[in-house]
């Protein structure tokens, strides 16, 4: 338990995802105006990366990794490493599931597939989503760390992504120089508040 | 394929020649425009995303921009290619299955040939996949030209990344380490020397910054770059 609690601290905050590892920064810059939005498509990065990490998982752990088709009892298949199609399985789970869950939400809960729903389809392209599960394969996580892991993670991303949308919007009542504006001073905000994050680094459970 | 293209198939010699002006014209344009002009990280906000993490030295930024230059290359060819075979509908799909073949690609020679900086990118060479600058100008630019076009298309816009990734590099690396490629350039003070090494410039929030005052210096010189908030 203490073990599940720590990977999930950390990934919220000593290393969180957006602001530590830079991954998810198109969408994070680009949708990151209104904190409604954002929190939106925070609420998708979530989901997704709960249901895609612990996927994955099982696909390296039973498909793709050095041994691990020793369930299929075939002598051939025992020793065969199939780890270099990795990316390629990655990215095609994680696009398949994006479909399979905006036509879900679509069927079962148009309420919020009508908030999420142009935000779905982004998620496929998004760093945050295929580095979680490259981080996983990484630091070799089992089932259990990973479903931990995923939610973190995208909570880690959520919370920085709305923080950030809140600050943007107070941004819009001030005097900001012609050159700074937009792009600029959203990257230096984003370097303070990795700094703020940064000081949950001390953390250890 | 559309009027406009069959039509081109169909000219004069002389046509020709004066269409290779012309052509030559827009290769200039593609392979120059997006390095000052156009930049995909400062104006496009596009490959952002890899682009910070990997900047902590000069060598592993320099790695990462040729393998993003040579798979945007190879990707912008290879499906302006077959851009008119891909039905629309799983075009996005088509061109994930294009470039994560090429990183995977990319992957197993880093991991051949140097397996040392392949260790150091850890992740962010995968993560090539999901930049956006190479789903960007797939999706922007090569679905609607010739591959040649594209190919220039594809050089202009890595190198616009890569010089961006060696600028912050540089400095992270100078400041941060007193190295320049590996080589002490500034003497530290625990080695005897003068220079106490800013560590900040090692960590992530640095590279946020950078790249916003790179940004900030860039929209200085280039007012039309401005932003109307």
């Amino acid at each position: 338990m203490e073990e599940y609690a720590s990977i999930f601290v950390k990934a919220v905050f000593v290393e969180n995802m957006a602001l530590a590892f830079f991954l998810g920064m198109c969408t994070f810059i680009a949708v990151s105006k209104r904190v409604s939005t954002a929190v939106g498509l925070g609420l998708a990065v979530i989901i997704v990366l709960g249901i895609t990490v612990p996927a994955n998982n099982i696909i390296y752990n039973y498909l793709l990794r050095e041994g691990a088709l020793v369930w299929t009892g075939i002598p051939a298949l025992a020793s065969v490493d199939l780890s270099f199609l990795g990316f390629i399985s990655y990215i095609g789970v994680i696009a398949a599931i994006v479909q399979i869950l905006e036509m879900f939400l679509d069927k079962y809960v148009p309420a919020l597939y009508a908030s999420l729903g142009i935000f779905l389809p982004l998620i496929t392209v998004n760093c945050a989503i295929l580095g979680a599960s490259l981080f996983m394969v990484e630091r070799d996580y089992a089932l259990g760390e990973s479903v931990v892991y995923g939610l973190g993670s995208g909570l880690g991303w959520a919370l920085a992504i709305v923080v950030f949308a809140g600050i943007r919007e107070k941004l819009r009542y001030n005097n900001i120089p012609a050159p700074l504006r937009g792009l600029a001073l959203a990257f230096i905000i984003t370097g303070l508040m990795a700094i703020a994050f940064m000081s949950f680094a001390g953390i250890s459970l | 394929m559309n009027v406009e293209q069959s039509a081109a198939l169909n000219i004069s010699a002389e046509e020709k020649k004066r269409l290779g002006k012309g052509e030559r014209r827009i290769w200039k344009k593609n392979l120059f425009l997006p390095i000052l002009d156009n930049n995909p990280i400062a104006l496009q906000i596009l490959g952002i995303c890899s682009a910070l993490a990997v900047t902590t030295n000069l060598k592993t930024s320099f790695v990462m921009s040729i393998a993003v230059i040579v798979v945007l290359c190879c990707s912008n060819v290879l499906i302006s290619l077959i851009r008119s075979q891909i039905p629309s509908a799983i075009r996005i799909i088509v061109q994930m299955a294009v470039i994560s073949s090429l990183v995977v690609v990319t992957d197993q020679v880093l991991k051949a040939y140097l397996f040392d900086i392949s260790k150091q990118l850890s992740v962010f060479v995968g993560l090539i996949i999901t930049n956006c600058i190479i789903m960007g100008r797939a999706e922007g630019y090569a679905m609607q030209n010739s591959p040649l076009r594209s190919f220039f298309d594809g050089l202009g816009n890595g190198i616009g990344y890569g010089i961006v990734l060696l600028m912050v590099g540089f400095v992270r690396e100078l400041f941060g380490a007193g190295k320049l490629f590996g080589f002490q350039v500034l003497p530290l003070v625990s080695e005897g020397g003068w220079y106490q090494p800013n560590g900040l410039m090692l960590l992530s929030p640095s590279a946020f910054f950078l790249i916003g005052i790179l940004i900030w210096i860039l929209r200085v010189v280039k007012p039309d770059q401005n932003e109307a908030e």
